[in-house]
């Protein structure tokens, strides 16, 4: 070997950011988490002294200790893990997604899970359903057909850009057809539409989330053990097909994934914005792009995010909520400013 | 060994490809020349299984090409195409070892060996900490090209049949590096018995290192053999439409040296 010439030798110096090494960074997110969840479970209209938590359990019989336990197993806690399984959901499939398309901007919603899922929940609303039980099975079906749509339209002709393309063609029809649900809802029907469409963790109980956690836990596994593919896709659709990765198959397996992981989680949550685009992008801009290590850290992220957004909606027009989604929009729409304005510097 | 008889192939109603016999030989380079769109880029992509043959027949060890599965093609042959885009953020390193995935969990000691030696091939060792973003359009084509050679060295078998196909991997390089990456073709050919496949544009870097050249005019193969067989006035003003002169190399005994004219008669 010859020696490299003096001017490669240089050492990138000033280019080369210290990062913390994955392990790390999941970890901190992991603590960072478990703290928040401890602060947003102990804060709401009924304060639960953090300091007291062990004395709730060892006064069993104290009147004040079992209301706060109750309050806090039966409604802090399911609100919490709820919050944990959505944004984890939501923020893995943007991660997977924006592998699929080769783009940093897209998000699960791009191939109509979210709308199609409003419509499907819209539509029962307004039809005269008012338990969950009939709305979010509707919400999940009108994920699943729209998404369908989008994938078999979008993949008439070969190349992602046509599924793209199909997706906003989708999400456009549901849009304007959730539009004249609207505007033919009465006014209760109108107040449990902005759930839909701008989503809530209000739902959370533990029945609901026993089937979820595990669900949304094994669909992550599922699309975490893609790393391999995901990291192929972003040198491009031909270099992924060269390392021995079925692309057509690989795009069918992906979408459906994240179709089965978004379905569920907006047929209970509503539409919930910015999760799946803005997560992975921060882990990307601390960590980058390797799929194994982002995956699992996009998961915590998307949990902490979450989380967070949670504990806001509650706390800011106390004792009433905010939809979660306008929070998570708040916080999304400037992030994606500040990005694409940094882009161009 | 990939070999093609009479091979066509079209792209819609566009035929790209007609009548290509080729064999490539292990330890081996073919360099296939011709104009801009004359087919070079069409016969690799038929060659590496990526676009399917309409005529003819293409077998890999005596069993048709298409009847191996994306992933079983990945573990024999590994393709460079022209200018790669990546636009995410991912490291040097984990751009090279992606060459390893066809042969799933390699133990740690091998694949850091095998790292190690296709970026010192490549001569990318220097950059091997860095972003790959932050790297020159050239820098990025060897980090490319060290992936490529990885996954064509990570192969579990030492004498089976493996096949590297390289889309214009010089176009970007300087001329250095243009010379060091045709050396590291040449030298895991003959190391490994690695056949190669190159689509070159500078007709003297193909004579110089490939054993065979193949000349491409409209889907078509004008001539096939060794250089100084091929690579005849006559030949060149056909594909290239210029005329051209070929004398002996002055420094390299049975090289050929093509000199094109430096104005296109009008």
């Amino acid at each position: 070997m010859r020696s490299p010439s003096p001017a490669l030798a240089v050492p990138a110096a000033p280019r080369a950011r210290r990062r913390p090494s994955p392990l790390q960074l999941l970890l901190i997110l992991c603590l960072l988490l478990a703290a928040l969840a401890l602060a947003s479970a102990s804060s709401g209209a009924v304060r639960i002294p953090l300091a007291h938590l062990a004395d709730l359990w060892r006064t069993p019989a104290d009147p004040q200790a079992a209301f706060w336990r109750n309050v806090l197993l039966e409604v802090r806690l399911p609100r919490v893990v709820f919050a944990i399984v959505v944004g984890s959901g939501l923020a893995i499939s943007g991660a997977v997604m924006q592998a699929l398309f080769r783009n940093p901007l897209a998000e699960p919603g791009l191939i109509g899970v979210s709308l199609g899922g409003a419509l499907g929940a819209v539509g029962a609303i307004v039809l005269g359903a008012q338990s969950l039980a009939i709305i979010a099975p509707a919400a999940f079906v009108g994920s699943l057909l729209a998404t369908g749509a989008a994938y078999r339209l979008g993949t008439v002709q070969p190349g992602v850009a046509n599924l793209l393309l199909a997706g906003v063609a989708i999400n456009a029809i549901c849009a304007s057809v959730i539009g004249v649900f609207t505007y033919q809802a009465t006014d209760v029907q109108l107040r449990n539409l902005t759930f839909w469409n701008m989503g809530s963790l209000a739902g959370a109980n533990w029945s609901m989330l026993a089937w979820l956690t595990p669900w949304v836990l094994l669909l992550s596994i599922l699309l975490i053990r893609d790393w391999r593919a995901l990291n192929a896709l972003l040198l491009g659709e031909r270099e992924a097909q060269h390392l021995g990765f079925a692309l057509r198959r690989l795009r069918h397996r992906i979408v459906i994934l994240c179709a089965l992981l978004v379905g569920p989680l907006v047929a209970v949550a509503g539409t919930i914005s910015f999760i799946g685009l803005v997560v992975p992008h921060l882990v990307r801009l601390t960590q980058g792009a390797d799929h194994r290590w982002l995956l699992p850290i996009t998961l915590a992220g998307g949990a902490l995010v979450m989380t967070l957004a949670d504990w806001l909606a509650r706390m800011i027009v106390m004792p009433a909520e905010l939809p979660i989604g306008i929070i998570t929009a708040f916080i999304g729409g400037p992030f994606l400013l500040w990005l694409l304005t940094r882009r161009q510097g | 060994m990939l070999h093609a008889e009479s091979l066509a192939c079209a792209r819609g109603e566009r035929v790209v490809l007609r009548d290509i016999s080729l064999t490539l030989t292990p330890g081996k380079l073919l360099g296939v020349l011709g104009a801009n769109g004359a087919g070079k880029t069409s016969l690799l992509a038929t060659l590496a299984g990526e676009i399917p043959a309409h005529g003819g027949s293409l077998q890999l060890d005596g069993r048709a090409l298409h009847a191996y599965s994306t992933a079983e093609l990945a573990r024999r042959r590994a393709v460079l195409p022209q200018s790669p885009s990546l636009s995410f953020d991912l490291g040097v390193r984990e751009v090279v070892a992606m060459g390893a995935y066809p042969f799933g969990n390699l133990p740690a000691s091998r694949l850091e060996t095998l790292i190690a030696r296709v970026l010192a091939l490549a001569d990318a060792t220097v950059l091997s900490t860095r972003r790959y973003l932050a790297l020159s359009g050239g820098e990025q084509q060897r980090v490319q090209f060290a992936r490529v050679l990885l996954q064509t060295l990570a192969a579990r078998a030492e004498d089976e049949y493996r096949v590297l196909m390289l889309d214009e991997p010089t176009a970007s390089l300087d001329p250095r590096h243009q010379v060091q990456l045709l050396q590291g073709v040449a030298r895991i050919a003959r190391e490994e018995g690695v056949a190669s496949l190159l689509v070159l544009h500078d007709v003297n870097l193909a004579a110089q290192w490939c054993d065979r050249l193949m000349l491409l005019t409209r889907g078509a193969c004008v001539a096939q053999g060794t250089p100084r067989e091929v690579l005849t006035p006559e030949n060149l003003e056909t594909v290239y439409g210029l005329p051209a002169q070929v004398i002996p190399h002055p420094a390299q005994a049975d090289t050929p040296l093509v000199l094109f004219a430096s104005r296109v008669e009008a």
